[in-house]
């Protein structure tokens, strides 16, 4: 299919490419092909391989069979720095830092601008130099960083704005962005779109993975679809709908907002009363929050990132000690008792950070599944695990929450992201929880899966859960809630309905003094 | 997924026995340069080992005298195996456990001391009080850096070389002339007190003059079994095995990244202890300042979990090698005709260097496998997703500069 992009040669043609993971096809003969100054996004379920197609462009796999062509020549790609040396350039799904260097050090690592130094004749770094080639590029295409800041302790925004620059700084041409919006804000999300109309205008190749189809729709000029492997079709951005790529994407129709009766809430589950907590700089992040979420109703906490959202959730599942203030659930004190003492309580936590604090990625699914549960039979007795009840647990999650690319045996890292947030989601549903805390719940999720964890959420609230959702969509949010609370600053400021205007919503996140609609 | 998986063990026992073969070729590089004839010298070595016991043609006089220098190498495999546990274990946790040698130290005061003391008190009761009390204060030494590490942040591997140095130099200081622990008959040298002959570990193989195979040997395989049984089928296991992959995770899901770094560190210590324990009573039977400054029991230990993947078996394997190395190269057991015995414990000490370089290192696993060399250069979570199709799942050894990173803070 050919489209009125340009009819030169493509920049990058990959033809027939297969990749196999022992018995798993994660690619079967896909086509792909991109030309210069064109959004060719790539779509797909979760596991349906883009990140896989996208791995084998970049050197990070060899693929089983298949040849990749750039510029119209064959070419040979087996490490990242054959990939970089023609020009391509990856953002990758989870990101790549050393967390305790520099924005500037990341991003020039690999290829340092170097001085003279005592001992050597060109072998130091020379920081000056390095600083103002990165300014020069965040200048220039308006992706604002901190080149001083520690990568630590900057924001996912910024971190995702690094990854670009950084491909940006060995002159990629070829550019792939995969699900770089999955844990922006809208705010950065609109940023980000300018950036890259800003590229494109520049002559730079884009490939745009991202599972909202809205984003697809609004920068991409044409859409292929994978779906368990094969590439089932490629379409213009012309004529298609949301409606149109969801069904090409699941193979089916997919309702964007589920179905929700009016809630019966009960009697509060959980109170929160003046809760002060600290973040990891020492900074007093959580600066008296109170709020209470009641049995059979979803309460939802929006804010713009760095709010003190991850640290309230924190405080309130025991990870985090507050500094002042109480926690109680169902009636029980567990301000600062840790978290062995919430799930006690009858707490359950969806991570927003499947990699860092949701899965241990070197175990295996059953062992990522037990991780709630492990201490109390039939997984375990007097102290001994007992694997077949793991295996069975393993087995029935895996079926019940339809996680794909594995066994109870397969490590969790082998998995697809998409997948791995499933795994997360199915274990803490699963340990029957009185509170469920959901902070990003749907992060790199497909339509599909989508649509499947707000069931699942809003049939918990059904059974008489209470739910607390911390999430920085919009949508889901209004999708999702019976109640918005706007956190500012560490504190609640301001409780809606669902029913109320993004405007009453974006003044009360970014401060302003609104009546409660 | 059976496949993938046998691949996966497939790898996993290749990579080290790749490792092992190229230190023996370096070595017999070494060998060369030096004059002398790799094959033969290795040769002479195996012989020395004892092995060729197993050949069954090996017959007569040369037959008894593979017997027990295959003894000698049991014997000297036995402690090993119980430091490359000791080790082992804290690397599952995340942890550079450095100081097997001072626990083995600590643990062989206690173990010659209780061993000496007590004389009426019945032998089977009195053995194996004192072989617990040395596995104890071995755990209570090493629970030490444990705690340190715990609650003040303290790193283990400075923490664990420091209680290396009190121990040694306390325990020299115990047994040196005028030492409160120098025995009685000992006048001018710096030796302990003598444990009675009723109090030595039953020999099993051999005899018991000639430093025969005491029961030693089965309590270091007993140890093994149970570390395998720890790690891979109980809480306790998986709670060190998720700490030691991802701390902030363990603690989201309530565990206690502080304890397991305690309760680890203790379980490694008593590990240590025991191989004291059977060093005493097995066939040392006396303990002095020379033999503590000269021990490198607890540091072999390193190179052993190194070599041996932290597993049970690469364990045994492991020290089963350098246990026949040490005692293949005593220039007691060899043929000077075939190996200039000056150049055989050295090159003993070179096989081990190269061993735990290699290893370490990961390089011939990277280049012989075909594995890309960068991968990326993310945090080490990254690039290990990066390899997860090549590395095995829950083996933090596989990949051994991931079991040496420096871990997140708790
Ligand atoms: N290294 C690997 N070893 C084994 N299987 C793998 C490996 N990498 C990917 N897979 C499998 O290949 C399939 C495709 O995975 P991939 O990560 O490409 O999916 P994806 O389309 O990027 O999904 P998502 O939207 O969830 O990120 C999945 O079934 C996954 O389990
Ligand atoms: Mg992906």
């Amino acid at each position: 299919m050919r489209t009125a992009v340009t009819d030169t040669t493509p920049v990058l043609d990959l033809r027939a490419i297969t990749k196999k993971f022992g018995p798993v096809v994660a690619n079967d003969r896909v086509d792909f092909d991109l030309h210069a100054g064109e959004v060719h996004a790539l779509l797909g379920e979760n596991g349906a391989g883009k990140s896989t197609l996208m791995s084998v462009l970049y050197g990070l796999y060899s693929p089983t069979s298949g040849e990749i062509l750039v510029d119209g020549r064959p070419a040979k790609i087996s490490s990242p720095n054959d990939a970089i040396a023609l020009g391509i350039g990856m953002v990758h799904q989870h990101f790549m830092f050393i967390p305790v260097m520099t924005v500037t050090e990341n991003i020039v690592l690999g290829n340092e601008p170097v001085k003279a130094g005592p001992t050597r004749p060109a072998g130091v770094l020379d920081r000056r130099t390095a600083r103002l080639r990165v300014q020069e590029l965040s200048d220039r295409y308006g992706l604002a960083v901190d080149p001083d800041a520690r990568i630590e302790d900057v924001s996912v925004g910024m971190q995702q704005r690094v990854e670009i620059l950084r491909a940006l700084y060995r002159s990629a041409r070829i550019l792939v962005l995969d699900e770089p919006t999955a844990v922006l804000t809208a705010q950065e999300i609109t940023e980000l779109m300018a950036v890259l109309e800003r590229l494109k205008a520049d002559g730079t190749a884009i490939v745009f993975i991202s599972h909202k189809l809205g984003e697809v729709l609004a920068i991409a000029d044409r859409i292929t679809v994978l779906r368990r492997g094969r590439a089932v079709g490629t379409v213009p951005r012309a004529g298609a709908t949301e409606q149109s790529l969801a069904r090409m994407v699941v193979g089916r129709d997919v309702i964007f907002r589920v179905h929700k009766e009016p809630a019966h809430p009960e009697l509060p589950i959980l109170t929160v009363e003046d809760l002060h907590a600290r973040d990891d700089r020492d900074l007093e992040a959580v600066r008296g929050a109170t709020l209470s979420v009641r049995a059979g109703e979803i309460v939802a906490v929006a804010g713009v990132e760095g709010n003190g959202q991850s640290e309230l959730v924190q405080a309130i599942t025991g990870i985090r000690e507050p500094t002042s203030g109480r926690v109680e659930v169902d009636g029980i004190d567990i301000t600062g008792r840790g978290v062995r003492a919430a799930t006690a309580a009858g707490v359950a936590h969806i991570t927003e950070d499947r990699h860092r604090v949701g899965l241990v990625l070197p175990f295996t699914l059953a062992e990522n599944l037990a991780l709630r549960r492990y201490r109390q039979p039939p997984l375990s007795r007097h102290g001994w695990l007992n694997l077949k009840a793991f295996r069975a647990l393993a087995e029935r999650l895996i079926d019940a929450f339809d996680v794909r690319g594995g066994g109870p045996e397969t490590p969790a890292s082998a998995l697809s992201g998409g997948n791995q947030q499933k795994l997360c989601v199915a274990r803490e549903i699963d340990s029957d929880p009185k509170l469920l805390v959901a902070h990003q719940p749907t992060r790199g999720l497909d339509v599909g899966a989508i649509e499947f964890v707000h069931s699942q959420l809003i049939d918990q609230r059904d059974a008489g859960k209470a739910v607390l959702l911390v999430s920085l969509e919009s949508e889901e949010v209004r999708a999702l809630a019976d109640r918005i609370l706007v956190i500012y600053e560490g504190k609640i400021v301001a409780e809606f309905s669902p029913e109320a205007t993004d405007e009453q919503l974006g003044i009360a996140m970014t401060g302003g003094m609104v009546a409660a609609a | 997924m059976k496949p993938s998986r046998l691949a996966r063990t497939g790898r996993s026992v290749l990579i080290p026995l790749i490792t092992v073969l190229s230190a023996f070729v370096l070595a017999g590089l070494v060998m060369l340069v030096t004059g002398n004839h790799p094959l033969s010298s290795y040769g002479a070595i195996f012989d020395g080992t004892g092995l060729n016991w197993l050949f069954p043609w090996v017959t007569g006089q040369n037959r008894t005298i593979a017997a027990q220098d295959l003894q000698q190498t049991l014997v000297a495999a036995a402690p090993l195996v119980l430091t490359g546990l000791s080790v082992a274990f804290a690397f599952r946790v995340g942890l550079f456990n450095i100081g097997a040698q001072g626990q083995y130290t600590v643990a062989s005061v206690i173990a010659v001391w209780i061993g000496t003391i007590w004389g009426g008190m019945n032998p089977v009761l009195h053995i194996v009080l004192a072989i617990v009390l040395a596995a104890l204060i071995g755990a209570v030494w090493s629970a030490l850096a444990g705690w340190l590490k715990a609650n003040t942040g303290a790193h283990e591997v400075i923490s664990t070389i420091m209680l290396n140095w009190v121990a040694i130099w306390v325990a020299s200081y115990l047994f040196q002339e005028g030492g409160p622990l120098q025995g009685k008959q000992a006048l001018g040298n710096p030796v302990s007190n003598t444990i009675a002959g009723n109090l030595h570990l039953p020999v099993i193989w051999g005899n018991p003059e000639l430093q025969g195979l005491d029961v030693g040997v089965f309590l270091a395989l007993i140890a093994a079994a149970l570390y395998w049984a720890i790690i891979r089928r109980s809480t306790l296991g998986y709670e060190v095995r998720a700490v030691g992959h991802n701390p902030a995770a363990a603690t989201a899901s309530g565990m206690s990244v502080a304890r397991s770094y305690i309760v680890t560190m203790a379980i490694c210590g008593a590990f240590a202890g025991l191989a004291a324990g059977i060093d005493v009573f097995g066939w040392e039977f006396q303990v002095s300042s020379t033999t503590i400054s000269t021990s490198e029991v607890g540091f072999l230990g390193i190179a052993v979990a190194l070599l041996g993947r932290n597993t049970a078996i690469g364990t045994v394997a492991a020290a089963l090698l350098f246990g026949a190395l040490e005692t293949g190269t005593a220039a007691i057991n060899l043929n000077p005709s075939a190996i200039n015995p000056e150049l055989a414990p050295q090159l003993t000490l070179i096989i081990e260097g190269l061993v735990v370089l290699l290893v370490s290192t990961d390089l011939i696993a990277v280049r012989l496998l075909g594995l890309p060399r960068k991968v990326g250069w993310g945090r080490p979570q990254a690039v290990a997703a990066a390899r997860r199709d090549t590395l095995a799942a829950d083996d933090p050894a596989l990949d051994p500069a991931e079991a040496l990173r420096p871990e997140p803070g708790l």
